[in-house]
């Protein structure tokens, strides 16, 4: 692809200008430009990878192209310590129930990478009669990663547009996502009781 | 050298001026608790970085740094999202055990933390059992992990608790007796005594063999007992994901990871008092010039380049050695280190006795 | 091979054997297949079980066994069938080769046939409520009856087996895998050092490890039902989402099979570029491996230093191939393009800084005392469990089994170049370890020969064959395996030999040498501590994909 052919995704920063048109209060909005870049720039990964997406986030990780420059390395294998889950490889119906089980453990605020064509769409594998179709159809998802795999620059793209993508939301006055702890027990526990 | 009792004495009178003695004393017990807490967490942001940085060297690569410049405020970051990260609450747990556990490793590192001595009449507190009080603080710790493992209601938190008991307790002894050695060649169990001991010549240059042994062994127990690698088998991440806080998020996880990094520092403090000096200077008995030139450093320069010294140590075999296991662990402490180290106890006993050690 | 066929004749007058194949073909009706199998073990030496591979003929289902004879490597294949489909059983052969215990579960979970006698009869892959058989020709894959459940699984720990009476009859006997008083830790299908998405269940009493059961199927995609509604060219773009480490290797194996059964001459020039491309990625492969197996137990700066000269290996895929990972570069009759310029260049660059890097990786772990009390005399696989459980690659010559297949069965052009089998002889994880360290050096020195050799082709030549627009292949079967860099790696084949213009494979199966690695897990690690499991499996180094397919 040629250089004048790619399209950053600037509508973020366009969006982030106009929901800061209106005007806000000027210590909140603050308040909230300090949080944010504080997760945005210490987003810490779950280690997961099911195939070969996995290598190359390894890859991301080692010497060459050394993600702990962004403060990216401090990977946490406890769902509950990570910031955003990076699903690297397919995703299958016996995975599934235990992709979202990883996904309601972590703790607010949380993020998800689809990274890979299989975790988009289910890519190559999208015939199969038991591989999901984009892990969209299980968990919210926040950046979109194609690629089979995805090179390790290309995820410290996904990387930055996730770290754009924090920059607009709104820590006091609603995440832009949020589904309440309490509620989640609710649900679990009325399953548990049928 | 300059001595900081100066100015702690002068602020005292200052206080008693105005008020009453009661009144005097509380109001510096919160200033130094203030200034302490501040300190804490200052010294244990910059050792999380110290040791990313370091780490970083030995594997080839940058290191953090694109927040701010060198990456030096990519610990504010780590902090503020730390702050406002949920706390996610248990089910089926006993809510305030769990609870509980982090602030009792937090507190038993604050205390001990406490007690060191930073620099020439700069110190919390100066008991005749400071080491001995220091040692008692910190197996506290151990609880608090305990509660922790065992309150999270998973299989891989209990296991990470047991292990850490088994390991920690192990280990004090060794760490006793490596101090008790050096008490012997002191004379002294109270802080300022043994820095003072330390004037013309530090404890592992002027205590012998012995004293290399004991700092050897220590530094050996003092790793297993800040739970850090090749010791780190209660959190051992490639078998129990993250051992006895698997389940702890946010700022509760947070406090066990300053702690962890706080750790490293008191120990690295402890070891700099009893073999390298505390905060006294280097000196050579005899080349009076170069001595006076040593004493121009502030002491608490000299007190914390010796502790980030033993902490690179720490740090450096932590990144090159493999895990032990469990029985090898248990192995190491009983069959070796603590034998060699009653042994080691009795030379020293019998050093300083027939006064064979160097004078200093 | 006539010998055989006599011996075979004295031994189950009922069985017929056919030489015309690749190898000597012997059809058996079930009744008489467990007392053949027996003395074809015990009598003909056949104890290698290399392959088995359900097969759907329509009329009738039935299950295709490659034996290996360890001390001739002669190979033979046996041909049991059912002709009924509602409830299909045939004999289980587990008792006499281990390895045929997980595969029977496989053929048990894609074409229902169960097995008598067999210890363990569950799924292996899908999930416990699946409906139907997914590889049978008539499988309803209605996405109604098996949708995406989000609801947790329950945990199956109902077993059963089928007994057989001395009168012949089959009853059922149901079990539990493990009993009520056992502390059953979960490890994975999420841990970080299962290597991907493997699931054991182990009963332990405190630190040690008592049983081990292996839960797959998380990463299973359906390969092999994929590829019977793909043309040739298209199946080998699975081949690298197997076994992603040696993703070369596993599509060269498919290419030799499809050229085998089109009866096509590949050019000298593109079999090097194939055998160079095999040996650059076994030595990525290795290096991983070697990074992993630091990684689990700690070190992690090891880690750090064999990624460091992967990145030199992507590179030189990178200027040829286009790509880091699954590069898709060989194809049927040769390769897609020729090398890069830089080629032999930076290959003896990677030869040289690898060479010299692998003493710093030695001074840095194997020495460590550490590392040598936690690796030598642990897990070890003795050389006649490495044989039953049809243990090969690395893991299988720390045990002593001479099985690598390009010395076994050459293939390529490993027979113009020189090279040693690194064998070792305890087999416990210091060996495994060893293997792949030894194995690199080995694969350096094949490397530098080719370099030598296609230096003397010079820069450019005919790297491709001419191949048709179309490939057609004759009805038969045929089964063609490779060194890959964990093990044997073998593709079988069968072509019902469709007129029609779009040809497609009637049965592709991989028989991937992960998967009997992982069958070796409860073995070794039985009575040893939860980190030996870690340091073990970590040894025996599997890639999940592969296993799962």
């Amino acid at each position: 692809m040629k250089h004048e052919d790619f399209k950053d995704n600037e509508y973020i920063d366009q969006l982030v200008q106009e929901l800061n048109a209106s005007g806000t209060n000027v210590v909140v909005g603050k308040l909230d430009q300090l949080i944010n870049w504080g997760i945005s720039n210490s987003l810490w990964p779950f280690c997961f990878g099911t195939s070969c997406c996995a290598i190359e986030f390894m890859c991301l990780g080692a010497a060459r192209y050394d993600m702990a420059r962004f403060g990216f390395e401090v990977a946490r294998n406890s769902p509950r310590q990570a910031d955003y889950i990076m699903c690297q490889g397919t995703i299958t119906y016996r995975m599934a129930p235990a992709l979202k089980r990883l996904y309601e453990q972590m703790a607010e605020p949380k993020y998800v990478i689809a990274c890979g064509a299989c975790t988009v769409s289910g890519g190559p594998f999208k015939n199969s009669y038991c591989v999901v179709k984009g892990i969209d159809e299980i968990i919210p998802v926040d950046v979109y990663l194609p690629g089979c795999p995805p090179r390790p620059e290309a995820m410290f793209y996904a990387l930055m547009q996730l770290q754009r993508k924090i920059k607009v939301q709104k820590f006091f006055g609603g995440v832009n996502r949020k589904e309440s702890r309490k509620k989640f027990f609710d649900k679990s526990s009325e399953t548990a009781e049928k | 050298m300059f001595d900081f009792s100066v100015v702690t004495n002068w602020f005292n009178d200052l206080l008693l001026g105005v008020m009453p003695q009661w009144l005097a004393t509380t109001i510096e017990c919160v200033i130094v608790a203030v200034l302490l807490l501040l300190a804490y967490t200052v010294l244990a942001m910059f050792y999380i970085m110290y040791e990313r940085w370091v780490c970083a060297w030995f594997q080839c690569r940058r290191g953090p740094l694109r927040v701010g410049p060198w990456g030096s405020l990519q610990i504010f970051a780590d902090v503020i999202k730390m702050l406002i990260k949920e706390v996610v609450g248990l089910w089926k747990t006993d809510n305030f055990l769990h609870k509980l556990a982090p602030y009792f490793v937090l507190v038993a590192s604050v205390v001990v933390f406490a007690c060191l001595p930073w620099g020439k009449g700069l110190q919390a507190i100066d008991f005749n059992i400071g080491v001995f009080f220091m040692t008692a603080v910190s197996s506290l710790g151990v609880v608090g992990i305990l509660l922790a493992g065992w309150s999270s209601n998973s299989k891989y938190t209990m296991i990470g608790a047991m292990r850490s008991g088994a390991q920690m307790i192990s280990y004090e002894l060794s760490i006793g007796i490596a101090m008790l050695t050096i008490v012997c060649l002191a004379g002294t169990m109270s802080v300022t005594g043994l820095v003072e001991a330390q004037q013309n010549g530090w404890f592992i240059f002027t205590g012998h063999i012995p004293a290399i042994i004991a700092f050897i062994i220590y530094v050996i127990a003092a790793t297993a007992e800040t739970n850090r690698g090749p010791f780190d088998l209660p959190e051992a991440e490639h078998e129990l994901t993250a051992g006895y806080h698997t389940e702890y998020s946010g700022i509760h996880f947070g406090f066990f990871y300053l702690a962890e990094y706080l750790n490293l520092f008191i120990v690295s403090g402890i070891a700099t008092l009893l073999f390298l000096g505390g905060w006294m200077p280097f000196h050579v008995s005899g080349w009076d010039g170069f001595n006076a030139v040593m004493d121009y450093i502030p002491s608490t320069i000299w007190f914390l380049g010796k502790a980030i010294f033993v902490s690179f140590i720490i740090i450096w075999f932590k990144w090159s050695f493999p895990r032990v296991r469990i029985d090898q662990m248990l192995a190491l402490e009983w069959r070796y280190l603590m034998p060699i180290g009653l042994f080691n106890l009795v030379l020293m006993a019998v050093i300083v006795s027939m006064g064979w050690h160097f004078a200093g | 091979m006539a010998d055989i066929q006599e011996k075979i004749g004295k031994l189950c007058p009922e069985a017929q054997c056919d030489a015309s194949g690749e190898f000597l073909l012997i059809s058996v009706p079930d009744a008489q297949w467990h007392d053949l199998a027996q003395s074809l073990k015990d009598e003909l030496h056949f104890d290698y079980l290399t392959a088995l591979v359900g097969v759907d003929w329509k009329e009738e289902l039935g299950v295709m066994y490659y034996l290996t004879n360890t001390e001739t490597q002669e190979m033979i294949h046996v041909k049991v069938a059912t002709a009924d489909r509602e409830q299909p059983r045939l004999h289980s052969v587990s008792d006499l080769w281990a390895v045929a215990n997980f595969q029977e579960r496989e053929v048990y979970d894609f074409y229902g046939i169960e097995f008598i006698n067999h210890p363990d009869m569950r799924r292996f892959f899908l999930r416990n409520d699946w409906v139907g058989y997914p590889l049978r020709k008539d499988y309803d894959d209605d996405p109604e009856k098996n949708p995406l459940r989000l609801e947790d699984e329950e945990n199956e720990d109902n077993t059963y087996r089928l007994v057989e009476d001395e009168n012949g009859d089959v009853t059922r006997v149901d079990g539990k895998v493990f009993g009520d008083d056992e502390y059953v830790i979960n490890v994975g299908p999420q841990h970080p050092s299962t290597h991907g998405v493997m699931r054991y269940r182990a009963s332990i009493e405190g630190e040690l490890v008592k049983k081990v059961d292996v839960v797959s199927g998380y990463i299973h995609r359906g390969i092999e039902k994929m590829c019977e509604s793909l043309m040739y060219p298209q199946t080998l773009l699975y081949t690298e989402r197997l076994d992603y480490m040696s993703a070369h290797i596993n599509r060269h194996c498919l290419c030799l099979c499809i050229e085998k059964a089109m009866g096509l001459e590949v050019p000298h020039r593109a079999e090097l570029i194939r055998m160079m491309m095999d040996e650059l990625m076994r030595l990525s492969s290795h290096l991983l491996s070697y990074g992993c197996l630091t990684m689990d137990q700690g070190a992690t700066t090891a880690f750090f230093y064999g990624f460091r000269e992967r990145e030199l290996i992507y590179d030189i895929f990178d200027k040829t191939c286009g790509a880091r990972m699954s590069m898709s570069y060989l194809t049927i009759g040769g390769v897609k393009a020729d090398v890069h310029p830089d080629f032999i260049n930076d290959v003896r660059n990677v030869c040289d800084t690898v060479t010299e890097k692998l003493k710093e990786y030695h001074k840095l772990f194997t020495g460590n005392i550490i590392a040598r009390n936690r690796m030598v005399g642990v897990g070890i696989l003795g050389k006649e469990d490495a044989i039953n459980y049809a243990i090969t690659g690395p893991s299988g010559r720390a045990s002593g089994h001479h099985c690598d297949v390009r010395k076994c069965h050459p293939y390529s052009l490993y027979n113009e170049v020189e090279f040693d089998e690194v064998t070792y002889e305890t087999g416990d994880s210091m060996d495994r370890y060893m293997v792949r360290m030894k194995e690199m050096e080995e694969s350096i020195k094949i490397l530098r020969q080719c370099c030598d050799m296609l230096e003397k082709e010079g820069i450019e030549g005919e790297y491709i064959a001419k191949v048709p627009k179309i490939i057609k292949l004759p009805a038969g079967h045929w089964y063609q395996q490779v060194e890959g860099s964990r093990g044997a790696f073998g593709v079988y084949l069968e072509s019902d030999g469709d007129p029609k213009p779009f040809q497609k494979p009637y049965r592709l199966h991989f028989q991937s040498p992960c998967f009997n690695l992982v069958g070796v897990v409860d073995l070794t690690c039985k009575d040893n501590l939860i980190a030996d499991l870690i340091t073990i499996t970590a040894s025996i180094d599997y890639v999940i994909p592969d296993i799962d397919r």
